[in-house]
Parts: C-alpha cells; sequence; structure tokens
C-alpha cells in the first residue's frame, strides 16, 4: 500500500546505505556536483533572473507594476479561466480515472493516448482548432455571427483553449494511482451495499487524495500560465480578454521591462506556491505511509 | 504481490464483449461523461482541423506539408528535441539517482525544484533563459569568451527545450529507483562485481523501460513547445525556425490551409508518438510489474 | 474551509466580471469603441483616445470608452478577419486591411480613398539605430552589407513594419545601382545588395517591438532597422546616452493606415463615432499628437513646428518603387518570393 501511494506521486527517499551498494564518495561528490550544477543553471537560474528584473529598481516600482488597473484586470481574468478550467478538468479526470482505472473494456489504450494528446500537440494548434472551428470564416463563425455569439476573442475561447491545454492533467495523474491500487477495496465495500458514490467517496478518494490534489495544483499552474494557445485566441484587448502572461509579453514590449517582470515574478510566485503546496502534500503521503507500515 | 497482478489474467479470461463484467457501478456514468466531454473539447476541434485542411486537394496539401522550407522546420523541432531528450536522459538520471539514493543538503529544496518547469509558464522561461544566456547575460558572459554562442542558435532552442521537458526524465526515474531491489545490487557485489559493471549489468538494464518512457515523454513535450523557443531562437528560415512558429507565420500571411496542413502533419504525428509512449508505458510496467 | 475560499473566489470573481461587463456596453448614453492596431501605436492611442472621448462628449454627450488591442500588424489583421470586432482598424500598411476586404470582405475594396492622404494621417520613415558614438561608422545603407556588421530587423513575413525596412533598402539599392545597368540589371543588383544585407542579420523577430528589445536591452547587433517613430520613443523611453539615431541619405515614406470597418460598425451602431475618430486624427491636435509621438504629421504647418524633430531626408514611396503594396507583396513577400529565395540560397 504505501509503495503504491509513493509511486503514484513519484517520493519516498529511502538512501540506500546497505553495504555493497554504496556508491564511492568521490562519484557521489561528482554526480551530486553534476546534478546541482545542471539544476542550477537551467531551474534556479533563471528563476532568479526573474526575481532580479523585477525588483532591481526597488519595491515600490515592482508594486506599482503589479497593481496597475491593466495587470490587475489580467490577474482577475487569469483567476476566472481557471476557477473555471480546474474544477471542469478535475471531474473529467476522476471520472475517466474511475472508468479506466476500474473496468476492463476494449480501446481503453487508445482512449489513454487520446487523453494525453493535448500534451504533445503543440500549444499553437490548440488555439488554432477554436478559431478553425468558432472564427468568423470557420465551421460555426457564420451562424455564431448570426445570434451574436462571440467564443472567439473573449473569454469562452480564452476558457476553451485553456480547457484543451490542462485538460490531461488530473486525470493523468490518477489513472496510474488508481490502475496501482486496484479495485479490491471498492469491491468489497460493493458487496456489503454500498452504492457507487458512496464507494468512491468512503473507499477511492481517502486513497487518491494526494494524488488528486497534486494533479489540482498542475493543473491550475498550467491552467495560469498558458501562453501559446491563448495568445491564438485572444485578441489581445486590453482589460479585458488579456490573461497574466500575454500581459507579461505586452509589458515587455511596451519597454516597461520592470512591470513586464514584476508580473512574470507573481506568476513564477505561483510556481513556487505550486511547488511548495506539492512538497507539502509529498511529506503528508510520506507520513501516512510511515502510520500505514506501523 | 500487487492487485494487478492478480487482476490481469482473471479479466483476460472474460468474454469477447466490449466490456467485461465488473462489480463495480459507475462504469456507464464516468465513461459517458468522459468520452462526451473529451469527444466536444478535444476530438471534434482536432478533427475540425484535419477536416479543414481537406479542404484543399491531397496535392495541394502534401505541397504545403512537404514544402522545402516545412521539412527543415520538421527537422529543426525534430533534431533539437532529440538532443533535448537525449541531454534529460543523461542528466535526469543522474540527477534521479541523487536524489533517491543520496542525502545531501538542499536535496529537498532541488527535489522540489524539479518540477518547476510544469509550474512556470513557457512565456516567463523564454524570457528569464534569453536573459540568461545572451551576451551580456549572467551565463551568457562567460560562455561567451569560451566560442559557446546559445541565444539565437540552435543550442539556444535546445536549452530552453531541455528545461521545459525536464521533469519527465527525472520524475519518470525517481520511482524506478525507489523501486529497484537492494537485494539484487547486494548479491551482484557479493559475488564480486564492482560497483561500476553491477550499475551497468543490473541496474541500467532495471531503470530502461523507465528511462526510454521518460525520454519519449520528453521528446514528445519538446516537439511542440513554442513560448519558450520563440524567445530564445533566433527565428532564421532553414535555421532557427521550429515547426510550430511556421505555422504561427502561415495564419499571419492569411495562410490558412498552409497552416493546417503543417498542423495536421504534427498532430499525426504527435498521435504516433503518444501510442508508442503507451506501449513502452506497458511493457514498463510489465517489467516492473514482474520485478516485484 | 478551502471550498468554502475557492467558492467565495469564484463568486467575487463572477461578480466583478459581471460588473465590468454591465457597466461598459451600449447603454442610452454610453458607447465603446474597440480599436485594433499593430506595436508600435501603443503611446500615441494612449494619449490621443482620451482626447477624442471628451471631444465626443462635448459635442453629443455621449460617454465613450476605448478598447484597445495591440500586436503584430499581420497577426491583428488575421484577428479581425477570423471575427475580433473591430470598430476601426489602424494598422502598419495598406495590404494588411486589403487583406480584410479580401478575405472576409468587412469593408469595401475602395477603402483607401475614403479619407485623405491614401487614409494615412500620419507617416513614418525607416531609419538606423546603432550603438552610442556609432563605434562602426555607420552612415548609409551601404555600410549595412559590409562583412561582419550585425543588424538587427524583424522578419518582414509576420512583422509588417519590417517590410518597409525591406522594401526602403531595396529601393536605395535600385536608386544606387550603377547606371549602365538595365531594368533586369538593376533588379539584381538590388536583389544582391538586399540579400547581402539579410545575410547579416542574425535574428529574425516575429514582430517590430520584438526586435526592438532585441536589440536595446539584450544589445545584440551593431544596426537596428527601425521606424522613426520607434527609433525616437525607444532612446526616449530606455534613456538617452544608449543607441542615437542615424538617419541615411535616402528612405522610404512608410504609410500605416487607417479604416472604419463597415460591417462591424454598422451591426454595433458606431458608425458616426468611428469615423468621427479617424477624422480626429488629422485634424489639428490630431496631427499634433502624433507628432508628439513621433509619427510624421501630414499636416504641412504642424510638420513645421517639429522641424527640429523630423530632419528632412530623401523619401520614396511604394508606388514609385515598387508599383504599390499588392505588386510588392506579391513578388517580396509571398512564399517563394524574393525574402525566401535569400535563405534558399544563403543557406
Amino acid at each position: 500500500m504505501a509503495s503504491v501511494i509513493a509511486r503514484g506521486t513519484g517520493l519516498a527517499h529511502q538512501a540506500a546505505r546497505a553495504p555493497g551498494v554504496a556508491d564511492s564518495p568521490l562519484a557521489r561528490r561528482i554526480l551530486i556536483g553534476v546534478s546541482v550544477l545542471f539544476l542550477g543553471a537551467m531551474l534556479i537560474a533563471p528563476l532568479l533572473t526573474v526575481f532580479g528584473y523585477a525588483l532591481y529598481q526597488g519595491i515600490d516600482r515592482y508594486l506599482a507594476g503589479i497593481l496597475e488597473p491593466a495587470a490587475w484586470s489580467a490577474i482577475q481574468l487569469t483567476l476566472l479561466t481557471a476557477a473555471i478550467c480546474v474544477p471542469l478538468n478535475t471531474v473529467f479526470g476522476v471520472a475517466a480515472a474511475w472508468a479506466i482505472t476500474k473496468f476492463e473494456f476494449r480501446g481503453k489504450s487508445l482512449l489513454i493516448s487520446l487523453i494525453d494528446l493535448p500534451f504533445s500537440v503543440s500549444p499553437v494548434i490548440a488555439g488554432l482548432v477554436f478559431v478553425i472551428l468558432f472564427g468568423a470564416q470557420g465551421f460555426l463563425g457564420p451562424w455564431l455571427r448570426a445570434n451574436d455569439v462571440q467564443i472567439i476573442f473573449a473569454v469562452p475561447g480564452i476558457v476553451l483553449a485553456t480547457l484543451f491545454v490542462t485538460f490531461p492533467f488530473v486525470a493523468r495523474e490518477l489513472i496510474p494511482l488508481m490502475q496501482a491500487q486496484g479495485t479490491g477495496n471498492e469491491e468489497a465495500s460493493v458487496s456489503l451495499g454500498a452504492g457507487g458514490f458512496r464507494t468512491f467517496w468512503r473507499v477511492t478518494l481517502p486513497n487518491i487524495k494526494w494524488g488528486l490534489l497534486y494533479g489540482v495544483i498542475l493543473c491550475n499552474a498550467r491552467a495560469m500560465g498558458e501562453f501559446g494557445a491563448v495568445s491564438v485566441v485572444s485578441g489581445h484587448i486590453r482589460h479585458q480578454t488579456n490573461t497574466m502572461p500575454l500581459h507579461v509579453e505586452i509589458l515587455y514590449n511596451e519597454y516597461q521591462f520592470v512591470a513586464a517582470f514584476a508580473v512574470a515574478s507573481l506568476l513564477a510566485l505561483l510556481a513556487l506556491v505550486t511547488l511548495a503546496v506539492k512538497t507539502a502534500i509529498e511529506s503528508a503521503v510520506a507520513r501516512s505511509a510511515r502510520l500505514a507500515a506501523h | 504481490m500487487s492487485a494487478i497482478s492478480l487482476q490481469r489474467p482473471f479479466a483476460a479470461a472474460r468474454g469477447r464483449s466490449w466490456r467485461q463484467h465488473s462489480a463495480l457501478p459507475g462504469f456507464g456514468l464516468t465513461i459517458g461523461f468522459a468520452l462526451t466531454y473529451m469527444g466536444l473539447l478535444i476530438v471534434v476541434p482536432l478533427a475540425g482541423l484535419v477536416i479543414y485542411s481537406g479542404g484543399q486537394t491531397p496535392l495541394e496539401f502534401w505541397r504545403a506539408a512537404t514544402d522545402e522550407r516545412v521539412l527543415v522546420s520538421y527537422w529543426v523541432s525534430f533534431s533539437t528535441s532529440l538532443a533535448a531528450a537525449m541531454i534529460n536522459a543523461v542528466f535526469g538520471t543522474i540527477v534521479a539517482w541523487c536524489l533517491v539514493r543520496y542525502d545531501f543538503p538542499g536535496r529537498r529544496l532541488l527535489d522540489a525544484m524539479v518540477d518547476l518547469p510544469f509550474a512556470l509558464p513557457t512565456a516567463v522561461s523564454g524570457i528569464a533563459l534569453t536573459t540568461l544566456f545572451a551576451s551580456s547575460g549572467l551565463l551568457g558572459q562567460w560562455l561567451e569568451p569560451l566560442g559557446i554562442q546559445v541565444a539565437f542558435t540552435r543550442l539556444g532552442i535546445v536549452v530552453a527545450l531541455t528545461l521545459i521537458s525536464m521533469p519527465f526524465v527525472v520524475r519518470t526515474l525517481q520511482p524506478a529507483i525507489e523501486e529497484l531491489d537492494l537485494a539484487l545490487e547486494e548479491a551482484s557485489a557479493s559475488m564480486g562485481a564492482d560497483r561500476w559493471t553491477t550499475l551497468r549489468k543490473v541496474v541500467m538494464p532495471m531503470l530502461l523501460p523507465a528511462l526510454v518512457t521518460g525520454f519519449t515523454l520528453a521528446f514528445a513535450r519538446a516537439l511542440g513547445e513554442f513560448g519558450s523557443v520563440i524567445f530564445i531562437a533566433g527565428n532564421i528560415p532553414f535555421q532557427t525556425e521550429i515547426a510550430p512558429l511556421l505555422i504561427v507565420i502561415k495564419l499571419e500571411q492569411f495562410d490558412y490551409l498552409g497552416a493546417t496542413a503543417i498542423a495536421t502533419t504534427m498532430m499525426v504525428a504527435s498521435l504516433a508518438l503518444l501510442v508508442v509512449i503507451n506501449l513502452l508505458q506497458a511493457w514498463h510496467r510489465r517489467r516492473t510489474g514482474l520485478g516485484q | 474551509m478551502k471550498r468554502g475560499l475557492r467558492c467565495g473566489l469564484l463568486g467575487a470573481l463572477c461578480a466583478s466580471l459581471l460588473a465590468g461587463c454591465g457597466g461598459s456596453d451600449d447603454g442610452e448614453n454610453s458607447i465603446s469603441l474597440l480599436n485594433v492596431s499593430y506595436d508600435p501605436t501603443r503611446e500615441l492611442y494612449q494619449d490621443l483616445n482620451p482626447r477624442f472621448a471628451e471631444a465626443w462628449y462635448r459635442e453629443t454627450g455621449q460617454n465613450l470608452s476605448f478598447r484597445m488591442s495591440h500586436g503584430g500588424s499581420g497577426s491583428q489583421a488575421r484577428a479581425v478577419i477570423d471575427g475580433l470586432e473591430a470598430d476601426v482598424v489602424t494598422l502598419a500598411l495598406s495590404f494588411d486591411v486589403d487583406a480584410i476586404h479580401q478575405r472576409a470582405g468587412l469593408l469595401p475594396a475602395d477603402w483607401q480613398q475614403r479619407l485623405p492622404d491614401n487614409s494615412a494621417p500620419y507617416t513614418s520613415t525607416i531609419v538606423f539605430l546603432v550603438r552610442t558614438g556609432n563605434p562602426l561608422n555607420i552612415r548609409d545603407w551601404d555600410d549595412l552589407v559590409r562583412p561582419g556588421v550585425q543588424v538587427i530587423t524583424p522578419n518582414p513575413k509576420t512583422s509588417g513594419g519590417a517590410r518597409w525596412n525591406y522594401l526602403a533598402a531595396w529601393g536605395y539599392a535600385l536608386l544606387n545601382a550603377p547606371d549602365d545597368l538595365d531594368e533586369e540589371g538593376r533588379q539584381a543588383y538590388a536583389r544582391d545588395f538586399t540579400a547581402r544585407l539579410y545575410a547579416n542579420v542574425p535574428i529574425l523577430d516575429r514582430a517590430a517591438r520584438a526586435a526592438t528589445n532585441t536589440f536595446v536591452q539584450r544589445r545584440i547587433g551593431d544596426v537596428f532597422l527601425s521606424w522613426e517613430n520607434e527609433a525616437m520613443l525607444a532612446i526616449n523611453e530606455l534613456g538617452p546616452g544608449q543607441v542615437e539615431i542615424v538617419v541615411p541619405s535616402v528612405s522610404i515614406l512608410a504609410e500605416p493606415t487607417v479604416a472604419v470597418v463597415d460591417a462591424i460598425v454598422d451591426r454595433r451602431g458606431t458608425r458616426a463615432v468611428a469615423e468621427a475618430y479617424l477624422n480626429f486624427l488629422y485634424t489639428e491636435e490630431g496631427q499634433e499628437l502624433a507628432a508628439r509621438h513621433y509619427f510624421r504629421p501630414r499636416n504641412a504647418e504642424v510638420l513645421g513646428r517639429f522641424r527640429d524633430q523630423f530632419p528632412p531626408l530623401n523619401l520614396f514611396t511604394v508606388d514609385e518603387m515598387f508599383g504599390g503594396f499588392g505588386e510588392a507583396q506579391r513578388v517580396h513577400f509571398d512564399d517563394g518570393g524574393e525574402f525566401d529565395r535569400f535563405f534558399e540560397r544563403s543557406r
């Protein structure tokens, strides 16, 4: 049981200290050094760059960049988009994971592949498909126009593009986890007379809650940070259809570097909070794993 | 003994209907919702793309999708993604190994940071990397005198792609390393194999499925990347122009059919890659299932 | 507790969004205009819009609010074609407005004749931006093709502004071709010259502003081909002492065009205000604002007042040199055109 949860969320560290399986101290140092340098150059240095540029003209300029009205409306739009996309994709992820992992049916691996598809489809294509469907020159464009419905270049288009790119996160996190857990517990619960929802709520959910939360926060981070897809469908109307990442680009293009990096730093901060929550989840899982082991 | 290995042969013995019988409820509801939602959000729009690109004759489609400049951009995307995935395969393995096997100051911090590329918007990482590696940048100023130019070259694309696809290799390998059976390594050592031999002959083969899966995931992710690359690539035709950028360029020239032809080609490639990934993962599961 | 927080947040957001929507549109006494423009006009319209809104309010008692959208000229035109509801477009070149006519039929073919001066209320030209002190001694177009000089200019296939850069270089070469060449020889001379110039370009950014950032902020390259207004703005915004302007002997007259999008204004009932808005650009006040934001005004009197700012130089037009923008587009920038062939050869 313990190892199952651990596999799902990728943790449970136990440094191997048994004799004969330890690497030489020199090799350890070299490998650790390489790791630290690699991650330092690729992850930490870019992050420091963002905060460095955001703050180098002082905290006042930084705050001014964030509190400016256009930035504020971009923040609102980003929060709204995430608030719509994350719950929808969470419900989908749970439903899909339940169907896929608790039942055997044909076409399952095709279904899993399709769920993964938005991961590897270029975000540009994700935006493009909605332009083709709902744009004025697209399939539904004339009908939408006749009925005065605006999808592209308005909030619905942004939400759709974001839904598309954040679609797999929760399902992807849950499927391997629930697959590893099997169906034994649920079958026992059902045979004792519990209904489907009750079984899910009482038996499955407690087992997957950390994996679920992990998927949700990754989904949220991507929903707030998506650039390519949203850029294609946004129309870039100030105060109206600019999300935070688009606003970063605009500020950057307006020579307002401090403000650009200030808003970017909010997004980076969001990323760090995401990582902190994720780490907290992992220690919670590790704790419950230890408890379960006793 | 995990639940899977118990259930599989049992399930496989069942009849030939579309779905095998199960004691659990909720299949209709969940699969119905999942398929409808996915159909509306993913399949219909992507099908729309394919149908739209079918608005040209096959010859026109072929020409648009295989124009020389387009072919070169596929190659740029493909080769840089491959390079990034290989860099990640090497360094990602080292990182994953260190994070699992060693305890050192800052380990937990580094471990947490590995997911950063998932959480950091690609536009932000693009701007940050470019600033960092430009000749006046923090790292660029050290590399420039050595004759290494990163920003605005293919190397820059590789750097950006390495960053955004890094978590895939590390996160696929970590659990695999955790689950390695130490007894095998001990046995190998006690039979006189030195550490390097043990790693090569015992550990690596067991990690291979996870490594291949992580590699392919990283590769697939890198192929489609746009946001971070356009900042750091020079975007010069035939040199540093990636396929997704060419889609945008075609769009901005009002060439919708050309754009959808490239997009469709890339999408088919993605789908093929995903099928490969899933086959690999099935193999991976079987391998690790046997390992338990 | 967590769920409570989330619901609360969601509720607050919806409420604020609704409030935002409710206030802005189509009340009796309020009206809104969406101006879809290209990158370098941000500062101009930021300044100009409130002044026109004030004038409009004085005249009609209507509250006018503006919505602005900026981006690369071509992608902005594409957005309008795909359904972005622009009341007016103020784009970098007539070709992009033509595309809106051809592909979506949102305005008539003769749109450019509806306003004075080819529907271009202000103009600009292409100048060079170099590092302070001009270390490589860049004086004219010939210096840009010297080996080892790095030139920064965006991709003419995606950036409307960059097409003017390209045409300026080509036009200069045509004017300076050896006298004994026939027409074909002159074109070949210009082709060779422009190809050598683009061989000196290390980065083709997608849009004009991105290229400015490459040159000024990231300090890549020796010369930046820039619209005059962008060059002046960059010096102003980024502080003097980093870069300076070099005015070449001859350059192109860049005519960014404006138009009312008929189909949209008729549906939204905003034709009167949209037309008044564009006419405002031609008034003395509008011209002076344009000049203050470094666009060359059409009005000779206003231009006279800003004489120090706009050094005189020989300007040729696209019509004279290339037979119109549509023709230039076909020959040079369409797929397989002259520009594409540079890279096939230089590879």
